[in-house]
């Protein structure tokens, strides 16, 4: 069960580096005898292909009111407006507050995380505790019940709380999802640290705790960043559980919002204009963190690609 | 080392443990529990036995959103993986334009599923969307094509359009990782045997990404069966609920019907199905590595 569990992440190319240089010339030879403008070309077309949904959804966002409720619609703003971010922002309870839910959510989120799994992966990595292995298995349950299966029992349960409608309670869930894959890089971060390192605070009559905070912590710094940037996006995408447990107007969160007024707007009809102003507002942050943070973005998807 | 240390380390383990007793393990126990139950939350609940179980085998709803959702499994795979692939292929050297294209493609990853659904449910739109007034311009049709909601063969496309562009990137990246971590040495030999390009793919290339490509199967598989969010938001289960997920039909179950017993029984079904995957892939992906 153990390595049944930790094979696929742990063996195959997942430990490594994600670059691992390949020479020039070999890097010109793998596509030997090939044309390389022709394959220039098709990686053109595939980068805008991808490019163009993107770019459509922030331009229509930027068209006026009539511009965007066109019949047929242009492709791209003849004037550009902020009329739909304006309608946005005063939607609903206004955009602050979701802006605000979406955040703490997150925030919350990342610190549970945190919390929770790298005293855990110091404690597993670096202590002899006893059936440690099936602790392991058993903290990344999360992977085999899927939490969309456990809804049901955490809503009673969270309502017996008084944790619906509350930003902690969806943060809560928000941790379960993301404890297996953060428990996972954690450990590993742990397990690469040499013992040298430990043991010469050891012996200079540190606790535990301040060897912790001491020699491990400095040295953990991309596997938090890497904990923390996964658990924001996650945090920030994420719809069912929320749609779940939030119903209250004041406590739903950006996607949400963003959900309910596809179908739903003062005008009856559908207002195309501030969805997709919406749906800028609801990107710009991962893509934007993403790029800043492309590193350990890659190097953590290839550590923990069990997510 | 002494048993201090035992305790010490358990100790740091400890809220982790909980935290997943608490909300991951505790809560399954329940749901079994549930799911023998007839609950509507405002009846208190009655023990039924295997009653909840009979009743889904027999709902021809619960077979439709099965089925759908099996449907659009086995057709999403082989697009993410082949597609992944072949654009994995593509950028693998390590050239400006290759990283460029690799960021570009990943992208949508990072994106939410909600956004990402609403955006294409924009783009699908019958009147207001640019994928029929693309088509239009190009003379390719006459009047709009009505995407989402009306046929569900054609509103299943739309939506794996949409997932193939919003996850594409996900195994791209795996893969591009795993043909880079092939000995340089492999690769060179093959070449100087004479071997061309697409014979080098089939019988090295492949062969040696064999584990990454199974790994990327599980997982693109198990999310492929939760689908939930894309179909919520660009079909709402619509036409007749012929476009309901299994997650989306015990959604609908558990919270909007209320029936909690039998949305817990339906959440047990899925939940074995997913683990019949897991297993299944592992025991796979274990053998190929020996």
């Amino acid at each position: 069960m153990t390595k049944a569990l930790s094979d696929p992440i742990q063996a195959g190319p997942l430990d490594l580096e994600f670059e691992p240089a390949l020479r020039e010339g070999a890097s010109r030879r793998f596509w030997a005898g090939r044309n390389k403008y022709l394959l220039g070309a098709v990686c053109i077309v595939i980068c805008l292909v991808l490019v163009t949904p993107i770019v459509l959804s922030v331009s229509a966002s930027l068209k006026t009111t009539a511009e965007a409720a066109a019949v047929p619609p242009t492709y791209f703003p003849s004037e550009l407006s902020l009329d739909n971010y304006d309608r946005l922002w005063n939607y609903g309870s206004g955009l602050p507050t979701y802006l605000r839910n979406s955040l703490v959510t997150a925030a919350l989120t990342i610190v549970m995380t945190l919390a929770l799994t790298v005293p855990a992966g110091y404690g597993l990595a670096r202590f002899p505790v006893p059936g440690k292995e099936g602790m392991f298995i058993f903290l990344l349950l999360a992977l085999i019940i899927p939490y969309q299966a456990l809804l049901t029992p955490v809503f009673l349960m969270f309502s017996t709380l008084g944790l619906t409608n509350s930003l902690i309670g969806l943060a809560i869930v928000h941790t379960t999802i993301q404890l297996p894959f953060s428990l996972y890089i954690m450990r590993n971060a742990f397990e690469a640290v040499p013992r040298e390192l430990e043991e010469a605070a050891l012996v200079d009559g540190a606790s535990s705790w301040q060897v912790l905070r001491r020699v491990f912590l400095p040295t953990m710094v991309p596997a938090v960043i890497t904990v923390t940037l996964f658990a924001f996006v996650t945090s920030w995408n994420e719809f069912l559980g929320a749609l779940v447990m939030l119903t209250r107007d004041t406590s739903l969160t950006l996607p949400l919002v963003l959900a309910a007024a596809r179908s739903v707007t003062s005008l009856g009809s559908t207002d195309w204009g501030m969805l997709q102003a919406g749906v800028t507002v609801a990107i710009v942050p991962c893509v934007v963190v993403y790029l800043l943070l492309q590193r350990y973005y890659v190097s953590g998807l290839l550590t923990g690609a069990v997510k | 080392m002494t048993n201090r240390s035992r305790l010490t380390g358990f100790w740091y383990v400890l809220p982790a443990l909980a935290f997943v007793i608490l909300f991951t393990a505790w809560p399954f126990v329940q749901m079994v529990w549930i799911s023998l139950n007839d609950w509507s939350l405002i009846t208190p609940p009655t023990f039924v036995g295997f009653e909840n179980y009979v009743d889904a085998f027999a709902d021809s709803q619960f077979w439709i959103s099965l089925r759908f959702t099996l449907k659009y499994t086995l057709l999403i795979t082989p697009i993410l993986m082949i597609g992944g692939y072949l654009i994995s292929l593509l950028v693998t050297p390590n050239s400006g334009l290759s990283r460029l294209t690799r960021t570009v493609v990943f992208t949508p990853v990072v994106i939410g599923l909600g956004a990402s659904s609403l955006l294409w449910y924009w783009l699908f739109s019958p009147n207001y969307g640019l994928i029929n007034k693309f088509l239009t311009d190009l003379g390719l049709i006459d009047s709009p094509i009505l995407w989402l909601g009306v046929d569900a063969d054609l509103s299943n496309w739309a939506v794996i359009i949409s997932i193939t562009w919003k996850v594409l990137g996900f195994g791209m990246i795996l893969f591009v990782a795993a043909i880079q971590a092939i000995p340089q040495e492999i690769t060179e030999a093959t070449m100087v045997d004479g071997a061309g390009f697409w014979q080098r793919v089939r019988k090295v290339i492949l062969p040696l990404t064999r584990r990454t490509i199974l790994l990327v199967t599980l997982v693109s598989v198990i999310g492929s069966l939760l689908a939930f969010d894309q179909f919520y938001i660009m079909t709402a289960g619509q036409p007749r609920n012929l476009t309901a997920t299994s997650t989306f039909y015990v959604y609908l179950n558990s919270f909007p019907y209320l029936k909690l017993g039998y949305g817990a029984a339906l959440s047990m079904i899925l939940a074995l199905i997913i683990l019949g995957f897991t297993v299944v892939q592992m025991a796979l992906t274990r053998r190929s590595n020996t």
